[in-house]
Parts: C-alpha cells; structure tokens; sequence
C-alpha cells in the first residue's frame, strides 16, 4: 500500500486546489457553517473543574502526598529501615531511628521506630519507590489523593510526621472497615 | 438661546457617555465570557458574582501599572495616540438617536444629542480620523512592528471604507436623506432596510469588522505577527485607552448596524403600543429594543472573531477590492435601476 493511499484514522480527505468561484471566494457561506459549529457550543456542557471548590477525581492509583500508614491498633508501621530513603532517586526522604520504650508499645509496631521521618516535596518526584521498596507496608502514594499545596517558603515544604503520619481517627475507621469485610 | 436646551442636552450627552463607557467596559468581560463559552469554557468567574467585577478589576489593573514610556523622538504624538482614538470612538454615537422621544416636564425630548442633517457623512468623518489613532500612536512607538502595524491598519481602512461608502450610497438611494432620525423613522413598521437591502447589509457589515480592526481582519494588532502591533509599546492606562476605544468603536459600529439596517428603535407593533400605552412606555421599550439589537451585534462580533482565523493581508486586499467593491457597485446599479421601476420611469 503506497503512504498517500494511507488512512490511520479512516477520517482521510482529498485536498484540492481547484479555483474557487467567486461567490465561494466571499467565504461567506463557509464562514456562517463554521458559526453553526461555534454556537452549538454555546450550549454544550462547560469542561471546566472550578479547582478549589471542585476537585478532579483521581485515579485510583493516582500518586499525591504520601502517607505513613498506622496497623489496625492505631500503631506506627514505619520501622525506620532506611530503604525508602536509599531506594528514593531524588534523595528526598531523610530519617532518624531511635528505640521504642516499654510505654510506647501501643504507639510503634516494631521495637525501632522513626523518630525523624522527613519528605522533601519540592524534591520528590512522585515516582513511588518509597513505596515499593518498603517491606513494612508502612509509606504510599496512591492513599492520600491529596496535592502537596503550595507554598511561599522552601523550607515549609520539608514535611515532618506531623503532616505525614495518617491520622488515628483514620487509622481506626480502616480498621473497622477491615473487620467488617 | 434658550438655557433649557443646554441643560437637557447637556445631561442627555452625560448619560450616553455614561452608557458608552460601562458597555465598552462590559463588552470586554463579555468577550472573555463569550469567547469561553465558544470553546466550552466558563471564563473568569472570581471578581463578583459570575465575574460581574471584572472589568473594574481590569481598569484598576491597568490604573496602577508603571506608565512606560519608551525612546520615542516625539513624546506628545505617543500620548496623543490613544487620546484620538478614545476620543473619536466617542464623538460618533452623538448623532445617533437612541430612542424617538419622550414626552417629559411638558415638551417633547428627541433622544438625540444632536438631529444634524449630515449624520451618517458626520459618522464617516469621524471614524475615518479614527485611524489616525492607530497611525500616530504606531508612528511614535519607535517600534517597526508597530509602525508596520499602523500601515496596515492605515491601508485597511481606507480599503475597507471605500466598500462600506458605497454599500450605504445604495441605501441613501433609496431613503432620500442623510439623517440617521429621519432614516429610523422611515424604517417605521417593519419597512427595515435590511429587506430592502440585504446585499448593501452584508458589505456593510464586513467592512464594519475591518473598520472595526476586529478579527477576521485584525491585521493590524495580530498577536502572532505582530506581537500586538500599534500598542505594543504601550503601558498602563494609555494602552487601556486603546482597547477600550476599540470596543467602543465595536459598540458604535453595532449601534450603527442597527439603526441603519435594523430599523433602530422600531420594533413590530409599535404603533399600536403609541396608541395603546401611550409615547412614553412605548419609546422606552423603543430604547431597550436598540439595545438589545445593539447587543446582539456585539456578541455577533464576538461569535465571528472566536469562530474564524485572520485573513492573510493579500487576501484582505482582494476581498476589499476585488469582491467587495464591484459587488457594492453592482448593488448600486440594481438599486437604482429598480427605483425606478417602480416610479414607473421605464
């Protein structure tokens, strides 16, 4: 089959390049087809998401601000093994272990835990080997569907576990919904 | 003299200034919403209710921008620019009779600021100088795509003006008179001159878009060529003074579409509502159908601008004078030759 015999989209046409006559070459009647096409837009619904008062629904693995997960008792997964930071290709996770005390076991699963656990998002590229390479299940993406927002100074958007532990309350409705599926 | 005159007229001139400006302004948001619309969009929403606030925000943008003034040879014609062509898109809608009259504290008020015997020459005259708006300011930018956009804004209204004086000559044919007054009264009852007209109507209207300096014949601002051409170098509220008299000049145009070939303030049954509801009501409805004719033409501006790509400039010059000028002749012959037929002169 020659290229010019050709049709990806089945929507193919001849061009032609013959004189035009002269009422065609007032445009006028080709003009007023074009604003048949333009008004029936006028009434067409409006693509437009008004973003904060609306937002786009995500996909379900749509990749937004992590979250670090708690276990059905409300407790920290994260055991501050370091492979999410050393898997990170931004290099934008840093952290500081320390020892879980006898008092805190209804706070940490694992006897280490993260003491220090910081995302930079200004240079997380949202790839999502954090959360591959955690064996913890502990670090995701796809939970949060939320959107780092934005901010005025470099150093707010160096994100503590204050912004990034989910929530207890959360962690109990999961919990919850797990016993009763 | 008489001082009432003065007062009444003096208030009268006040109010249209007053329309023309907020329906320029509101054109402007009109044309970002119209132009959303067209391509399924909702447009600026956030400044007021369904972005009514708009253009004040927009006029006070432009109020508290730096003034620039660039190395120009010749400062005063750079300021004079956009003085003319404000100035001008104003000076026209004087002739134009909004409404036929009102009958107010014991005399009849014509809703003209002035009923001249010359008027559609007076609104040539006007909007011819109009381009000197664009050719000074584009001159003394210092600038040549400027300077190359004010040649051709200069070129294409003059084209554009030979065509559209020769539609109107077909329709001064046949009313007899120059005054826009008499030829709104004569389109009294439905006699609208685009019925009697319809060729002279669509020439009129396609050299109005390129006096207009609208697209499809925007040559003379095209973003893309030109980087804005004639206001390129303009800053602040001098270049708000030339969008503005532009959509002035759009809502002028309309007014004068309609007065000439839609009948102005006429509207079907209006000799009943004189004698039903009485002078006032009916005219003041009178006013309100111009407008709403008015505004039909100016969305209708808008619905071609959002809908069709700019000419290239060989192709405005041939439709000018090649299509458009031996049509509006050959409409004057076929005009004249049927009136007088119908005198019975054959």
């Amino acid at each position: 089959m020659s290229i010019q015999a050709m049709s990806l989209s089945g929507r193919k046409k001849e061009v032609s390049n013959k004189k035009m006559t002269f009422v065609e070459s007032l445009y006028l009647w080709t003009i007023l087809k074009g604003m048949m096409i333009t008004i029936s837009h006028l009434f067409t619904r409006k693509v437009t998401i008004k973003y904060p008062e609306e937002v786009r629904e995500r996909s379900v693995v749509y990749r937004g601000q992590h979250s670090l997960k708690r276990d059905e008792q409300g407790r920290e997964n994260c055991t501050a093994c370091g492979l999410c930071a050393l898997s990170c290709p931004a290099e934008a996770i840093t952290m500081t272990a320390a020892e879980r005390l006898p008092s805190e076991k209804h706070l940490y699963r694992e006897e280490k835990y993260a003491k220090v656990y910081e995302i930079n998002m200004l240079r997380c590229i949202f790839c999502g080997l954090c959360e591959e390479a955690c064996p913890k299940d502990a670090v995701y993406l796809t939970e949060s569907k939320v959107l780092v927002p934005s901010m005025y100074d470099r150093e707010d958007f160096i994100f503590g576990k204050d912004k990034l532990v989910m929530p207890l309350t959360q962690a109990m409705k999961n919990a919850q919904l797990n016993n009763a599926n | 003299m008489d001082h009432s005159i003065i007062i009444e007229k003096g208030i009268f001139i006040f109010i249209i200034f007053a329309i023309t400006m907020v329906m320029a302004m509101y054109s402007t948001l009109a044309e970002r919403k119209v132009a959303a619309w067209l391509q399924d969009r909702i447009g600026p929403n956030r400044a007021g209710a369904g972005g009514i606030l708009q253009p004040l925000a927009d006029g006070l943008k432009l109020f508290s921008k730096e003034e620039f003034l660039p190395d120009t040879p010749n400062k005063f014609l750079f300021v004079v620019g956009p003085a003319i062509s404000m100035s001008v898109a104003l000076m026209t809608s004087a002739v134009i009779p909004w409404g036929d009259k009102l009958h107010l504290f014991g005399k009849d008020i014509i809703l003209q600021a002035t009923d001249i015997d010359v008027s559609i020459l007076y609104v040539f005259g006007v909007l011819s100088v109009g381009v000197y708006g664009i050719m000074i300011g584009g001159w003394a930018s210092n600038n040549k795509f400027s300077l190359m956009s004010a040649m051709r804004a200069a070129s294409q209204m003059i084209s554009y003006e030979v065509a559209m004086g020769l539609a109107l000559i077909a329709l001064l044919m046949m009313s007899g008179t120059l005054s826009l007054r008499e030829i709104s009264l004569q389109q009294h009852g439905m006699h609208w001159n685009v019925f009697y007209q319809p060729v002279g109507f669509i020439i009129f209207l396609i050299c109005s878009f390129a006096e207009t300096n609208r697209t499809p014949f925007d040559l003379a601002e095209c973003e893309a060529e030109l980087i804005g051409g004639y206001h390129t170098e303009y800053s602040s509220m001098r270049m708000g003074f030339y969008l503005f008299a532009e959509y002035a000049s759009m809502f002028i145009s309309s007014t004068i579409i309609a007065v000439l070939y839609f009948g102005g303030y006429n509207y079907p049954g209006m000799a009943w509502a004189i004698e039903n509801w009485g002078v006032n009501p009916a005219n003041v409805l009178g006013i309100v159908v111009l407008f709403i004719k008015i505004c039909f033409f100016i969305f209708f501006y808008m619905w071609v601008r959002w809908t069709i790509p700019r000419f290239r400039y060989d192709q405005l010059m041939r439709l000018g004078w090649k299509m458009l000028i031996p049509l509006a002749i050959a409409n004057i012959i076929v005009t004249g030759i049927v009136i007088l037929w119908a005198d019975g002169k054959f």
